[in-house]
């Protein structure tokens, strides 16, 4: 048997089955949420269209079902599908801002740290240590509080994306910068770092085009654990009512909705939201899993 | 030798094969046949990837799994080692087959002490009691020359020094009495005077146990001084295979000729190493012309005058204590030295590992701040007491040469953007296309072909990646370049390749060179000047020659007289 001389392209990358249907399943969910704007049957996010008549309608399948309105309607008469699928957009985008910003944060202080160490490594990780020591979510809310204090429009659909990335990357940079600082002590000894430090070349220089590069495998594969983390994150956040407006929601906001109907017998509003948070969640989880054993040389089979 | 005992081993017509994924076959030791005899040390040489390491691995059923022992036999003891389980019967690898490795830092667990690693083996094979299994490795430190060898047993391998480390190693393999003992470069990862004592160890253990000893090495040296026979290899087939004197002395075939040639000599000076294949000539002096015009500068002189000085230098490493501000161990590494390079020799820096070689050679490049003393460049204090920041022509001026071309190419750039990197920071060159040129002229130089610009370094061998090195230190236009053991992790042809075209540069460009080396021989060869180095401090500093043929200093002399050499081959008095 000879994976490696199989034409076939799913053969060569050589994943497991169950990794392929994570993956998969990943790409159907941010593809539904990305081209929400064709596919979603209304738009949850124009008022106008709600009618109260519609409102709480359980979904297709059921005895009481509408055909207009394939998983039912929230209590404002929104279609949940559509909601859904725009949520998913949303926690997607956040979940992602975040990670860029962590990761931009957290790769350009251990850079810092890992390459002059000293004074500047001792400052930059014991910052870290601090936030570390704050839980997620209670940092998220001290930021998210503050900001809503210091700004009144903090709560609106247009500002509360960009709190909650700040809010969620303050505590995810650590992990990057603490990565990226020992991968960069351990090349920093190298002799190719040695040699363009004797050409001349300027630490700036030295870090982004001799360094950086050979540090951002690690990095990679922490931002695609990261990803579900955050989404998850900002969807606890979003429940906890400190995220996303009800006019703009998220997969948590609309989770929070359902669950204040739960026990009256509307299940379907919180129900499939969260059962897309939980399989997005483990799909992009399982291709992280992946993606960090395989580029772990320490974990990697031997021939 | 008698023939009434069997040849403790004999391997007939051996053949080891990898399967590959692509599904070729790769054969890593072809028609292989050798026999050892009770008391015999015999020497398989060859340089890496020549399969010696397989055999030994084959004999000693280690092969790595996908491997396999395609035809041929084994014989232990007289008793046919099964192919397919890499045992024989009645063998029992550990037992009667003993295994001395290469890195005594990693062949003994850290975690245990001598005795418990000693006594396991005992315990496992020959059932010992544990107070016997005591007075049985008590025996074995003795046997194998550690001092205070009670004392030792209780110690862990850390608290060790390297020497001491492989005497347990071998101890250890000695332990049940074996009748062979496989050694892979038992003495590579120690410095001469440790690899002198262990050699003799290796040697009586031959003459007095009647240990039959495959001694797989890439030195020489070693087989000269101690082995009875030497086996060559050269990609996994045996060239040549005789008595030790003979075939060092009169080699038959062409590859046994040319590796033999290209070891250093330390009893006399050629102008140029033999080296063994075909080195690249016109397009190379071209381009090495062109460099030196282009770096010849107002501020050249290659008159003999001073360009470097190094003057009381001390250098202290501190390693700081597990209390925040507390006072660590503070360690001197270098310890007031004192010398002066003149414009266009070659400097030589010698010494056993940790005497401080590589920090000076640190310190010179700008790499490491000295602690006091200072270094001169022309006249300018670049480092220690009021040195200058390097800036400009200054920081140019030092280049530098690392030892592990394996680390010292950045992997994830291609050659000619790594090579490009210091023409365009100086702005040697008024434009890209013109930058690029003279990375292919640089390429050139160092004798290979310019479209290696476009690829990775994993592309290339060892010997070629020093060669990229060696171009991109050329790259900054340097006076003076710093060579850190250039050439001691590369095989002997390819060292003498090395060093011949440092020469040539020197020879061509005018530049002046301070070479780092534990290599006695490589230094003898290459140097005009030479200074010795003992724990930090500099013991003599004399004319190479001088050196060689009156060492003043005692150490010198020890340093001198441990070396292995190929004139002093074993066996050779009793055949004349």
């Amino acid at each position: 048997m000879n994976t490696l001389a199989s034409p076939n392209l799913i053969m060569r990358i050589g994943a497991p089955i169950s990794v392929m249907l994570a993956a998969l399943l990943a790409l159907v969910i941010v593809g539904c949420a990305l081209l929400a704007g064709w596919l979603a049957p209304y738009d949850p996010t124009d008022l106008s269209t709600f009618e109260l008549i519609n409102a709480e309608i359980p979904p297709a399948f059921t005895a009481d079902g509408d055909s207009r309105f394939l998983l039912g309607t929230d209590n404002q008469g929104r279609d949940l599908l559509s909601a859904m699928m725009y949520g998913a957009r949303v926690s997607i985008a956040i979940g992602g801002g975040a990670v860029l910003l962590a990761a931009s944060i957290g790769v350009f202080l251990g850079l810092i740290a890992g390459y002059f160490g000293g004074r500047i490594d001792a400052l930059i990780m014991r910052i870290g240590d601090v936030i570390l020591s704050f839980p997620t979510i209670l940092l998220a809310l001290l930021v998210s509080g503050i900001a809503r204090a210091l700004f009144p429009q903090a709560g609106t659909a247009e500002w509360a994306p960009l709190i909650l990335i700040c809010a969620i990357a303050i505590h995810e940079w650590v992990q990057y910068a603490r990565t990226v600082r020992a991968a960069t002590m351990v090349e920093t000894a190298k002799d190719y770092v040695k040699a363009v430090k004797v050409i001349g070349l300027p630490g700036r220089r030295i870090m982004l085009r001799h360094i950086l590069p050979n540090v951002m495998g690690p990095v990679l594969v922490i931002a695609t654990i990261n990803l579900a983390a955050a989404v998850l994150t900002e969807a606890t956040l979003s429940f906890l009512g400190v995220g996303m407006p009800p006019t703009y929601p998220s997969l948590g906001t609309l989770i929070r909705i359902g669950n204040e109907f739960v026990f009256s017998g509307i299940w379907w509003i919180a129900l499939f939201p969260a059962l897309t948070l939980v399989l997005l969640v483990l799909a992009v989880n399982v291709v992280g899993d992946w993606l960090r054993d395989r580029f772990n040389p320490k974990l990697r089979v031997k021939r | 030798m008698s023939n009434r005992q069997p040849p403790v081993l004999e391997i007939d017509n051996l053949r080891v094969e990898y399967p590959l994924a692509n599904g070729g076959l790769f054969t890593a030791v072809e028609n292989a046949s050798l026999i050892i005899q009770p008391g015999e040390i015999h020497a398989l040489v060859g340089e890496s990837g020549a399969g010696k390491t397989t055999i030994g691995n084959a004999v000693m059923g280690l092969l790595e799994k996908p491997g396999r022992i395609a035809s041929g036999s084994i014989h232990i003891g007289g008793k046919l080692l099964d192919p397919t389980s890499g045992s024989a019967d009645g063998v029992v690898l550990g037992r009667d087959v003993g295994a001395v490795f290469q890195d005594p830092m990693t062949s003994l667990n850290p975690l245990f002490t001598v005795e418990s690693q000693l006594t396991e083996t005992l315990r496992t094979h020959l059932k010992m009691d544990r107070a016997a299994s005591r007075v049985r490795a008590l025996e074995l430190m003795k046997a194998v020359g550690i001092p205070e060898p009670e004392r030792r047993l209780k110690a862990y391998p850390h608290q060790l020094s390297g020497g001491q480390r492989q005497r347990v190693v071998i101890a250890a393999a000695l332990s049940c009495d074996p009748t062979l003992v496989v050694a892979d470069e038992p003495t590579t990862a120690l410095d001469v005077s440790v690899q002198a004592q262990i050699l003799k160890l290796l040697r009586d253990l031959a003459d007095n146990r009647r240990i039959g000893i495959l001694l797989v090495t890439h030195n020489m040296g070693v087989v000269a001084q101690i082995a009875d026979r030497v086996t060559i290899m050269h990609r996994g087939k045996v060239v040549e295979s005789g008595p030790t004197a003979e075939v060092l002395r009169h080699p038959k075939a062409e590859y046994a000729k040319a590796l033999i040639g290209a070891v250093p000599r330390i009893d006399m000076r050629l102008d140029r190493f033999p080296v063994v294949g075909e080195e690249a000539k016109g397009r190379a002096a071209d381009a090495r012309e062109a460099i030196r015009a282009k770096a010849f500068r107002a501020d050249a002189t290659i008159d003999g005058s001073e360009i470097l000085s190094v003057e009381n230098l001390c250098v202290d490493y501190v390693t700081s204590g597990l209390i925040p501000g507390s006072k660590g161990h503070r360690f001197r590494a270098v310890d007031n030295v004192s010398f002066k390079v003149r414009s266009g020799e070659v400097f030589g820096l010698v010494g056993e590992s940790g005497c401080g070689k590589t920090t000076i050679a640190n310190v010179v490049a700008g790499l490491v701040k000295p602690t006091s003393g200072r270094v001169l460049y022309q006249g300018k204090p670049v480092a220690g007491e009021g040195g200058i920041r390097r800036v400009g022509p200054l920081r140019q001026a030092i280049q530098m040469i690392f030892q592990d071309p394996y680390s010292s190419l950045n992997s994830r750039i291609r050659i000619g953007s790594i090579l490009a990197e210091p023409i365009l920071f100086y702005r040697l060159a008024p434009s890209r296309a013109e930058a690029e040129s003279d990375v292919a002229q640089l390429i050139e130089a160092v004798g290979l072909d310019a479209d290696s610009a476009g690829r990775y370094a994993h592309a290339f061998s060892g010997g070629q990646r020093q060669r990229l090195s060696i171009a991109r230190a050329l790259g900054a236009r340097p006076r003076l370049i710093v060579c850190d053991e250039p050439t001691s992790s590369l095989d002997v042809s390819v060292q003498a390749q090395i060093l011949n075209l440092l020469k040539d540069l020197r020879d061509a460009t005018g530049l002046t060179l301070l070479l780092i080396s534990h290599d006695l021989a490589v230094v003898r060869q290459m140097c005009d000047r030479i200074a010795v180095m003992k724990s930090g401090k500099l013991v003599e500093e004399a004319a190479a020659e001088a050196l060689f043929q009156s060492p003043q200093h005692p150490y010198t002399q020890e340093l001198l007289s441990l070396v292995p050499t190929l004139d002093r081959i074993r066996g050779e008095t009793e055949v004349a």
